[in-house]
């Protein structure tokens, strides 16, 4: 009996797409069944879309008061509780800042460790994960009599079809539940531009491009070509943009089909955060900058003449 | 609070370039610079700077490994830690295993806050304060941008990938760092000699009495794949050309 629970990410309206990719990844186990939990107040919109996708057998919902934030601490008693109970060979979360802050927590409460950022499953047992910033790839087997407690790279699968009809399940986990941690409040600046995690193009900017104005100028190549926005750590440090924009070892790791760099050198832990993207274009004033040794297309010039001009051709 | 942990990991320092070793066998470390892990670092300056506002009286630093994390503890004496923990092995342990050691120091120190970055380097695992709290069955508050005290709890911002969350949390608590917390200083000369004075307690791991076993075999080491370097183009025109022959129609 080899059961899949996955649980969702979601922002209480919206499930993230980052739970698509995690449920691809458990596809690939070759599983009996794959469930999806939902952790949640009010969330019957995050469940129906969650029970659209493809390969979903059940869509659990537990829902309470203290579910209505995505904290660790009331979060992981009640999963782990689910998965002891239901006896789960493998609970998965997204390797997002969402899943990482909560399934190491499981995996303790389960008594077990924890497999971060699955890139590739081999078999049952054996998964490949990036060690040292992406320079290298290790094969880990997991032992065959405890549960697989995983996190998901979610740059490394595509979201599934949502052609499913998964039934949903009112649950409730047994669970004692902390009151020692409080959520406050959410500070985010993200507007309407793509998700970047999911966006098929991304413009992103680096220290060169020197200030939070002249970060606008990405911002209108974004909006007409349809992109999200990124930046390096330097633009975020800087205090151009906010956190949630870092690409990276520590930022996001994205897979964009077009990935367009201003001003960006090419740290290698920049670097990591963007090597599955399909196509990476790279402008920079510094012929010498690493970044153009991995770019499919380069060009050497000031950003500041090639962003309008591009603006320009792209208008014709 | 009165007693601040955190806990160092001795890491190959983040400017040397990794090479996996021939046989796939695990990633060249032989004469390579190591360092304590840089999220590690920005926990010890975050409670020098707690120590520095009064909210905190003594600061001590653990790591698990070799003799030679001496030197990473060292370090961690000259920043200004009291004291130092080394708990001694040659294994390298899981994320598990090393929050169940630093639990059992935690039993027998009684700190009232741990802090410890938020993933070590090498492996980027972003599991061991996680595990340690729940563990503890205390609270957590992960990828920390910035920590207010207040009184017998804390108010942390949390860097997460909606943007910033800010929770509370009860001491005694685990606090891992993030980058932008703060700025590591500089150790100076004078304090290096300092910490020479200072005590490093080693204790070897057997005596813990803790299950270290490892749960997980790595049966291969592999080089990433490698992205080439494709053309470069003289002109906006070229580049937008470029783009249209891979079949983007911008």
């Amino acid at each position: 009996m080899s059961q899949v629970l996955v649980v969702a990410e979601h922002d209480g309206t919206v499930l993230n797409p980052s739970t698509s990719k995690t449920v691809a990844c458990a596809q690939s186990l070759d599983a009996e069944a794959i469930d999806i939990v939902v952790f949640g107040e009010g969330i019957d919109a995050v469940a129906a879309q969650a029970a659209k996708l493809r390969g979903v057998s059940r869509v659990l919902t537990c829902q309470r008061g203290e579910n209505a934030r995505p904290l660790a601490a009331i979060i992981a008693p009640q999963l782990a509780a689910l998965a002891n109970e239901s006896g789960y060979r493998y609970v998965f979360g997204p390797s997002t800042t969402f899943g990482k802050d909560l399934m190491p927590r499981v995996a303790a409460l389960l008594e077990t460790g924890q497999i971060s950022d699955i890139m590739e499953v081999v078999d049952a047992q054996t998964f490949r994960r990036p060690i040292y910033a992406g320079n290298a790839i290790v094969t880990v087997t997991t032992p065959a009599d405890r549960t697989v407690v995983a996190t998901v790279r979610v740059a490394s699968y595509r979201t599934v079809a949502e052609d499913g009809s998964a039934s949903i399940e009112a649950i409730t986990a047994t669970a004692q539940l902390p009151t020692h941690t409080r959520y406050v409040e959410l500070k985010s600046e993200a507007g309407d531009r793509p998700d970047l995690q999911v966006a098929n193009i991304v413009v992103s900017g680096g220290r060169g491009v020197g200030s939070k104005e002249n970060f606008e100028l990405l911002y209108e190549l974004a909006d007409r070509i349809g992109a999200g926005v990124g930046a390096s750590r330097a633009a975020v440090d800087a205090g151009y943009v906010p956190n949630d924009m870092q690409v990276g070892q520590t930022g996001k790791i994205i897979s964009p089909d077009l990935y367009i760099a201003f001003g960006i050198s090419g740290a290698i832990q920049h670097l990591t955060g963007i090597k599955d993207a399909g196509t990476i274009v790279a402008v920079n004033k510094d012929p010498d900058a690493p970044i153009f040794e991995i770019a499919d297309i380069g060009l050497v010039g000031d950003l500041f003449e090639v962003i309008p001009a591009l603006g320009k051709l792209l208008e014709k | 609070m009165n007693k601040v942990m955190v806990c160092l990991k001795r890491v190959v320092d983040y400017n040397v370039r990794i090479r996996v070793k021939p046989d796939q066998s695990g990633v060249v470390t032989e004469g390579v610079k190591m360092s304590i892990n840089p999220f590690d670092e920005i926990a010890l300056e975050e409670a020098m700077s707690l120590r520095e506002q009064g909210q905190a009286s003594e600061i001590f630093v653990v790591s698990i490994g070799p003799a030679d994390c001496q030197q990473q503890l060292r370090t961690g004496l000259a920043m200004g830690a009291d004291r130092a923990i080394l708990i001694e092995t040659d294994q390298e342990l899981e994320s598990l295993a090393g929050a169940r050691v630093m639990l059992k120091i935690i039993e027998k120190e009684h700190p009232d806050l741990v802090l410890l970055g938020k993933q070590a380097i090498d492996n980027d695992c972003n599991q061991t304060a996680q595990m340690l709290a729940a563990l503890w069955d205390r609270p957590q508050a992960t990828f920390a941008s910035q920590i207010e005290t207040a009184d017998g709890s804390l108010r942390v911002t949390r860097e997460v990938d909606a943007g910033l969350e800010v929770i509370d949390i009860d001491l005694p608590a685990v606090v891992s760092t993030d980058l932008r917390l703060n700025e590591p200083r500089y150790v100076k000369l004078p304090d290096i000699m300092k910490a020479k004075k200072k005590p490093i307690e080693t204790i070897a791991i057997g005596e813990l009495g803790v299950d270290t076993a490892a749960l997980f075999e790595v049966t291969n080491y592999a080089e990433p794949p490698v992205r080439s370097k494709g053309q470069m183009v003289d002109d906006v025109g070229s580049l937008v050309a470029a783009l249209r022959e891979k079949g983007f129609s911008l």
